[in-house]
Parts: structure tokens; sequence; C-alpha cells
């Protein structure tokens, strides 16, 4: 199973590509939203973890972006945001993420949520 | 052609031409669709001003004065331009009280007072006689003159001759009949006369038409224009003289401004001016086009009369022929009989005009002001029980004029030859100008009674007689000549000429000093001696402040009393007969909302009030008080009841101005209040971004924190070197959020004010020092040159020192960041400028977006290389570093080229 994983912030990266890589999963990584789109076309990865705030595109666009081409349906999509606000959470179901989760999150929780939307 | 019967079937066929204009006039009135209702035709009617004096008494005055028959002209003009403040104001008032006459006027102003309209009445009847004279003078030596034609002789002294054989005996019944046809017809409520009205704007085009043929006439026919006149003219000493203006007028400067004031006062008091500017006006918007078409015709009428003044001292230079007549007698010496006949209709036309209009005025007066008071009181019982009265009212008008025409032509036998036109016509003007102070002061000062109006009358009017038209008399022997010469009685003083030795003026200046002086001292004398009582202070009222009040209610309020409504409607059909009263109750129930006769009418205040102004439209004001007080039981209000409701008045008036006021303050502050609040809004908007923003910024550190501790919990086998990695991690992430704590606070403090500021003399050189010395390990890790220049001697700065190295610090590793490792270069440099420091710090990085540049310095505005995982900052540093150098007085700046590096650099005061 192929994750993309979508953030600026590197020293995350580094973290959640420690804890999919442990859990067995093959991970890419995308630094802004024209990458993570351009990787989403091109590298078809099943589960997308994005980031809200990124520079070029925001994580909003790129969601929406992915669920306007029909192509890439299956492609399940993890809404990360440092914001946690009723109304961001509800932005992000808006344009159309599987699932949103607040930073900081528990390594565990994550993990569990990913095995279960990929086995959806 | 010209012979008697000739002329005298075109003047009795233009008389019909007259009679058939206002005929159709009243007719079109009646309908409803008045033809008068123009200005232009308004603005010709004023020029009723210009008589057979203007017609053949200027070019008389002319030909001995030279420019000095101008004065009666200009001071038209120049009355009409105050005419916007001051009658404007007459007519507003005359307008809401219906008023009558002139004499109506002064009688309502001075508390409804039928002995000042009686006065008004006496002294404008006596003053206007020499006036009347002179018209009949006028046309009856006119006709003389042109019967006679081819010869050219002067008419015979008019004193030897009998009544029955005397031509101004029968022009003056004439005039008598032809008057009382036109204006006494009918009773008009308003005393309006539209069909007279319309008839003398057509005379007035008229007599202006004879005027300027025969002006043409002399100047482009008889000589070759105004030049080759003007230098003929210059070429005789006698008429060369009278080109000066100063010189050609008796008395100089004084009678020039004399006879300025006096045509000044004229233009508004004469009896007929009244009558058509005021009492026949319209509309008071018609006034405003008067304003400059009346000087207009005055110009018109003005400019061939010194042309025709030289022409006639040119062709008849002997000075057997009158200058008086010239008009008439240049035609008549070239043998233009057409034109002659024309300049004789036209000085007719000029005569009747005004005699029409001034007897009507006169009469009107006479009935209204003199004759029916005397008669209701005399037989107040007897007058009550008649039911119709109008016939009375229209015998009483026509008995006035025919006598009046008679007097006039009294004076005319007994005292017409011994002046020339032009001098008896400023007798008169003289007259009329003693109604000035009394008129004027009426509308502006409240504080005038009636005693005070009386005495200045009777003062002016007795002074008048006596230097003016006793004068006269004397001199056509009427009276002993020794009067003139010692006095009454011997008493030099005395003398009429020479009133208490003022000597050395001509005959009218002389007059008027004196009469204005007893006139306007007796008048501000008495009134100043005592207060004005009940009646006088609410007719003060209404009168002066006219243009404040609102004409429903305005004299209602000042009644008090018990009437029926049968009695009222009765008195006033007995005067406008029962239609007239029917429309006029009709009118008042319609503005209460109701309709007359179906519902009642209560008979209040308001009704009698109405039915008061309407029976003053008939009557008079004075009269109509009369009638109302004998039909109405009134109480009378006490001068401290009117006070009282006048004081209240005013202070209704003085509370919502008040009102007003707070009202717009009260606006102004809610517009202040909405700005606030949006100021309030935008700034919780802010807030709430901040809060937003910081919460992320905190966030994100906290998320790699919590991942690595417990990837590290859960992952026991993790290598070393990964270990050490992530461990390393948790410690930077954790000193950036504390860096960012630290900064918000900072920041937090500074914009709040509360921030601790230690001030002192400041060495930037040092400080550059320890910053450089404090980031050297950072410049040698990313090898990065670093070069300064700063000066030996430096003046010391008023700063904080560790909030300066603050300062240096964050744009070193700002610059720093931004450096490809072994390629950096900074440089530092520091100079005076300005009267302060500059400081500027310059990297050889990639440069920054002039998009970019303008936001730069805003909070958790960052700019980095997207594409290269370099950590960011909070976004606050250069933030807070431009709000430390502008606390101290400086600014800070941005200077940069995507791809040349970025210059930084804050400026600080000694």
């Amino acid at each position: 199973m192929k994750i993309l994983i979508a953030d600026d912030e590197p020293h995350i990266v580094t973290a959640l590509e420690f804890l999919l890589v442990a859990s067995g999963y093959e991970v890419d990584v995308a630094r802004n939203g024209d990458e993570a789109l351009a990787q989403i076309r091109s590298g078809r990865p099943d589960l997308v973890l994005l980031d809200v705030m990124m520079p070029a595109r925001s994580g909003y666009d790129v969601c929406q972006e992915v669920r306007a081409t029909p192509e890439l349906a299956r492609t399940k999509i993890v809404m990360l945001s440092a914001k946690g606000g009723q109304g961001d959470m509800g932005r992000g179901m808006a344009a159309g993420a599987d699932l949103y989760i607040t930073k900081p999150f528990s390594n565990r929780e994550l993990l569990d949520r990913i095995r279960q939307l990929l086995a959806s | 052609m010209l012979q008697g019967p000739v002329i005298i079937l075109t003047s009795f066929a233009y008389l019909g031409l007259l009679f058939a204009i206002a005929f159709y006039a009243d007719k079109r009135a009646d309908a409803g669709r008045p033809v008068i209702a123009n200005a232009y035709v308004y603005s010709l009617s004023l020029a009723v001003y210009a008589t057979a004096w203007t017609f053949y008494g200027s070019v008389g005055r002319a030909a001995s004065d030279g420019v000095g028959f101008l004065p009666i002209y200009i001071g038209p003009t120049l009355m009409i331009a105050l005419w916007w403040l001051v009658m404007r104001k007459i007519l507003r008032i005359s307008k809401q009280n219906r008023i009558t006459s002139l004499a109506d006027f002064v009688a309502s102003r001075y508390g409804k007072s039928a002995l000042i309209g009686g006065l008004v009445t006496v002294i404008a009847v006596i003053g206007i006689l020499p006036y009347i004279s002179l018209q009949l003078k006028a046309i009856s030596s006119s006709y003389s003159i042109l019967v006679q034609y081819p010869q050219i002789t002067m008419p015979a002294a008019a004193a030897g001759t009998s009544i029955a054989s005397d031509t101004a005996f029968w022009i003056a019944l004439i005039l008598a009949a032809f008057t009382i046809a036109f204006g006494t017809r009918h009773l008009d409520a308003a005393e309006h006369h539209q069909g007279m009205v319309a008839a003398i704007a057509f005379e007035s085009l008229v007599k202006l038409l004879a005027f300027l043929a025969v002006g043409v006439f002399v100047t482009f026919g008889l000589y070759h224009g105004f030049g080759d006149l003007f230098a003929r003219a210059a070429a005789e000493p006698k008429l060369a003289a009278m080109l000066t203006p100063l010189e050609g007028v008796a008395g100089g400067y004084a009678s020039w401004v004399w006879l300025t004031i006096l045509s000044m006062m004229a233009i508004m008091f004469l009896p007929r001016q009244f009558q058509v500017t005021v009492i026949e006006n319209l509309d008071e918007r018609h006034l405003n086009k008067a304003i400059w078409l009346f000087p207009l015709y005055m110009l018109a009428i003005n400019v061939f009369v010194l042309p025709i003044a030289f022409g006639g001292l040119l062709h008849f230079p002997d000075g057997a022929v009158d200058a008086d007549t010239f008009v008439l007698t240049l035609p008549m010496a070239e043998k233009q009989e057409a034109l002659a006949l024309l300049v004789f209709i036209g000085g007719l036309s000029a005569a009747t005009g005004m005699v029409i209009v001034e007897t009507i005025a006169l009469s009107t007066m006479v009935c209204n002001d003199l004759v029916m008071p005397v008669l209701l009181r005399l037989r107040a019982l007897r007058l009550n029980e008649r039911a119709d009265l109008t016939g009375l009212l229209l015998g009483i008008r026509r008995g006035a004029i025919v006598l009046i025409l008679l007097l006039g032509y009294l004076y005319f036998k007994l005292a017409g030859e011994a002046y020339a036109l032009v001098s008896i016509g400023l007798i008169s003007f003289a007259a009329v100008a003693q109604f000035a102070p009394v008129v004027l002061g009426g509308i502006f000062w409240k504080g005038a009674t009636r005693r005070g109006a009386a005495a200045g009358l009777v003062a002016g009017f007795a002074v008048w007689f006596y230097t003016l038209l006793l004068p006269a008399l004397a001199r056509s022997g009427w009276l002993p000549a020794g009067i003139l010469e010692h006095g009454p009685w011997g008493i030099g003083l005395l003398r009429p000429l020479e009133l208490f030795g003022l000597a050395g003026l001509d005959q009218i200046t002389h007059a008027m000093i004196w009469s204005m002086l007893a006139n306007i001292g007796a008048y501000v004398g008495v009134s100043l001696l005592a207060s004005p009582g009940a009646e006088e202070a609410r007719q003060a009222s209404v009168f002066v402040d006219v243009f404040r009040q609102n004409p429903d209610t305005r004299g209602a309020r000042f009644w008090r009393g018990t009437a029926s409504v049968p009695d009222l409607y009765n008195m006033l059909a007995r005067f406008l007969g029962a239609a007239g009263a029917d429309a006029s109750f009709r009118d008042h129930a319609a503005i209460k909302g109701r309709q007359w006769p179906r519902d009642a009418l209560e008979a209040d205040a308001e009704l009698v009030h109405h039915v008061e102004v309407q029976l003053a439209g008939a009557i008079g004001a004075a009269s109509a008080r009369i009638m109302i007080a004998s039909v109405v039981k009134e109480e009378a209000l006490s001068i401290e009841e009117v006070r009282e409701i006048l004081d209240e008045a005013s202070q209704v008036v003085v509370y919502s101005h008040r009102l007003e006021q707070k009202s717009r303050e009260l606006e102004a502050a809610t517009a202040e209040l909405r700005q606030a609040n949006e100021r309030l809004t935008e700034l919780d908007r802010l807030k709430d971004d901040f809060v937003s923003t910081i919460t992320h910024e905190l966030r994100t550190p906290l998320t790699s924190i919590r991942a690595f501790t417990q990837i590290l919990l859960e992952n026991p086998q993790v290598e070393l070197e990964q270990r050490r990695k992530f461990l390393g991690i948790i410690t930077k992430e954790t000193e950036r959020l504390t860096r960012l704590i630290n900064q918000v606070l900072d920041l937090s403090k500074i914009e709040s004010g509360k921030a601790e500021w230690h001030e002192s003399a400041v060495d930037m050189r040092e400080v550059v020092a320890d910053t450089v010395t404090g980031m050297s390990q950072v410049f040698e890790e990313r090898e990065i040159k670093v070069d300064t220049s700063v000066p030996e001697r430096l003046k010391p700065v008023k700063a904080d020192v560790d909030r300066m190295i603050q300062v240096m610090l964050n744009l070193l590793s700002n610059a720093a960041k931004f450096c490809e490792p072994g390629r950096g270069r900074i440089e530092i440099a520091v100079s005076e400028h300005g009267g302060g420091l500059r400081i500027d710090v310059r990297d050889n990085g990639p440069g920054i977006d002039p998009d970019d540049q303008k936001v730069i310095f805003d909070k958790f505005r960052q700019v980095g290389d997207t594409l290269t995982a370099k950590p960011h900052g909070s976004g606050l540093g250069l933030h807070i570093s431009r709000q430390i150098v502008e606390h101290f007085g400086g600014r800070m700046w941005v200077e940069s080229a995507p791809g040349q590096g970025a210059c930084f650099s804050f400026t600080l005061p000694t």
C-alpha cells in the first residue's frame, strides 16, 4: 500500500515517514500543494496524508481537485492540520476528505485510522 | 393733416383701444386665465413711473442742466437693487394681510389705526395733486402746440382763460370718466385691476416707442449720429458746459445726492407705484425678472434725452421754444406730421397712464381709509342694517376720482404756471418721501408706535407744505410774495426757502433736509417715549417677522372672544356679495378639511381672522377691524397676554432649535459609535486571525515533539544514530516552541505598551561587534563571510542596548538563513544619516520578490525557499525588530531585487 505524505514541515515528515515505513507502507513525500497534486496523479497512492497549511496550494484545494477527478475516486484523503476549529474541520470534510485529524496527534491512533481506511 | 378734429379723433381712438385691451384682460381674468400673469407685463406696468414728465420734462431739464436730469432715473435703478431686501418683504406682508393700498399698509402696521390711514391718505392726495396737474398741463400744452401746426408757438398762459374754454378742464373731466370706467366697474376683494394693468403695460410700450422714434429721428435724421451731435454741442460754449455732470445741476453734489434719494423713495411710495408693484402683483417671482427688466426700460427711454435736448437747443437757439416741448416741436419744425402725431399720442399715453393708476390708487385710499372709517363710526348703527354696501363703496370711489381730478385741475389753474414740469413733479416726490420712515421703520423696527408714526407724518408733511407748496402758491400770487422774502410776520429765520438760515441749496434739497429731519426725529422720538400697545405689538410682530411665520396660524392666536357663524357670514356677504362670502367660507372650510355648507363650522379665532382678512381686502384693514368688532364680542387681550403669547412662541422656537441641535449631536455620536464598532469588529477579526495563527504555530512543533517522543518510547529497537537524530529534533522543536512563546509574549508586551525599555546611550559599534561575535559559530558552520564597516567614532543613540542586540541578531540570523552555504557573504555598514545613524545589513542570498517585500514586516509572514527543506522561524522576528526600531523613533525597510540579495536597513535618531 502506498501512502503519500504531503507536508511542508520537514520534522513532521520525518516522523510520519518513520511511522509508516515501520508499519510496512510504501511512502512518498511531497513538500507543497502542487507537488502533492502531481504525485497523486502520477504515483496513484492509496492514501494521502494531507497537511492543510502548505505553500503554493492549500490542502483544501488539493483535496477538491482530487475529488473532482473521477479516476482518483479511490484515493483516500486524510487531512492533517494544526488548525482545530469547528469551521476548519467542516471545511475539510466539505472539501471531500475522508478523515480530518488535528495536530498534535497520537501515533497509535493515526496508524489505526489509516489501517481502517485502507481496509474499507 | 394735423388739425384739431384729427388730433381729437386719434386721441379718442387710442383711448378706445386702451379700453378694449382693459376689457379683454378683465374678461380673461374673470375666466381665470389672466393675461397679465407674466413677469414681462408686470415689469412694463412698473414703467408707469415714466409719465409726461419723463416724456417732455426730462428733455426740458436736460436742456438747462445737461446731465443733471439723470438722478431721477438713477434713483429707481439703484433702489431696484435693494428691492430684494425691502420690496419682497413688503410684498409678502401685503399678500398675507390682503393690503389694499399704501395707506392700508401703514394703517395696518400701526395697530390697524384709522387715524394713520387717514393721515397717509390726506398727505398722498395733497402731495400728488401737483403731479396730476403736471399731466394735465402736458396734455393741454402739447395739444395747443400741435393744433397750431405748421406754426410753432408756445401756449398762452392758462391763468387768463375761463374755465369752460380751458382745454385742461375738459381733459380732466374726460380722464375722470375714463378712469371710472377703468377702475370702478366692480369691487374686487383683493383690489386687483387686471384690465388696468394690461392697458398701462401697453401704454408703456407705446410711449417708449414714440420716444425712441423721435430720438432716432433727431439723432440720425436731423444730424449724423451721436458723434456728430455731441461734437456740434461741444462747439457751443453754453452747451459744452452742460456736458459736465456737476456743473449742470444747481447745488452740485448735494443736489445730485438728494435727487437720487428722492427718486428712490418715489419708486416705492408713489401711490401708483405701490399699486402696480405690490397690490397688482400676482406672483412674487415676477419681482426677480422686474429687477433687471425695469432698469433696462429706464435706460432705453433715457438714451435719447440728451441728444434731443441738444438737437433742440441747436435748432431753436434763441430760446423762443420751451425746451419741454422739443420732442414735439422738432418733428413739427421738420414737417414730420405722422411722427408729431405719434409723439403726441406717446405723451398722451404717458400722461393717461399716470392719471388712471394714480387716481384709482388714491380713490381706493380715500374710500377705504378716509371715508369709510368715518362713516362707520358716525352712523355705525345704520350701516350695519344695510344689506349691501358694495354700491356705496363704488359710489364713494367714483366721487373721489372726480374730486381728485378736479382738484388737480384747480392746482394747475392756481399754481401750475410757476414752475417748469420737472420742478412740479419733484414737489410730489418730496411729499411721498414722507412715507419712507414710517414704512421702512415699520417693517424692520418693532418698537415703532402708532403715535410715533403719526407724529412723524404730521411733522414731515407740515415742513413739506411750508417749504414747497407754500412758495409755489406764493409765486403764483395766491399768497403775498413778501413771505418768501422776509418770512411770515417778518421773521427772517422762518423764511420758507431758507429755513433757519440754511441757504445756498436748491429748493428741493432744502425741503428734503428739513422735512426728513422733522419726520424721522418725531417718529423715532415719540416712538421711544412709550411702548407699543397690544394691537400694535401684535401687528408689529406680524409685519417684521413675516418671513419667519407659519401663515396659517399667525394671526389667529391673538384673538379671544365669541362670535356666531351666521353673523360673520352675513357681514361678509354685505361687502362681497353672497357669492363672494360663499367662496370665502368654502376656502376656509377646505383648509380645515371640511365642506361648506354641508359641515358646520365653528366660530373660532381662525374663522374670525379669515373673515377679517377677506373683509380687509374689500374695505381696508381699519374698517374691517371696526366691522368685526361690531359683530363679535371680543375680549381685548391685554398687552401682558400678548407678550406672554409672543414669549411662548419664541420659547417654543428656541426649544425646537435646541432639540434640533441635540438630535444633530446624537446623529454625530451615533455615527462615531458605528465607526468605533466597525473598528472593534475589525480588530476582533484580526485578533481571531492572530490567535488562530499562533495556535497553528504552537501546535506544529508540538506535533513533532509528541510524535518523536512516542516513537522513541514505543520503538526501543531504534538505532543509536536515528535515536540521536530524533532526540535532536525534539530538542530543536522544543527550542522553537520556546522561542515562539517568548516572541509572542515580547510582542504582546511591546504592543500593549507594557514592555520595559531601558534607555541609555548605546554605541552601535559595540552592538555590531557583539552580535557578530555571537553569531560567529553560525557563520563558521555555513562558511559565510562577514564584512563590517563601522566608523571609528560614532555618535551614541538613545536606545535599549539589549533590544538593539535583539534587532541585530534578528537581521543577521535572517541573512545567514538565506545565504547559500559556502558562498554566503554578509555586509554590515553603519553610517551617519540625517542627524542619526543608519545601519545596513546586506546579504547575497536569492533576494526577495517585490510582492513579498510589501508584507515581509507583517506578523507571521515568512518568505522562504519552499523547495528546500529549511526550517523557518516564527515569522515574528522582523515584525518585532521593526516595532523596536520605531519605538526609538527610527525607520526600518528592505531593498531587494530577486537574484540580487537583500539589504535590510534601519535608522535611529541620536
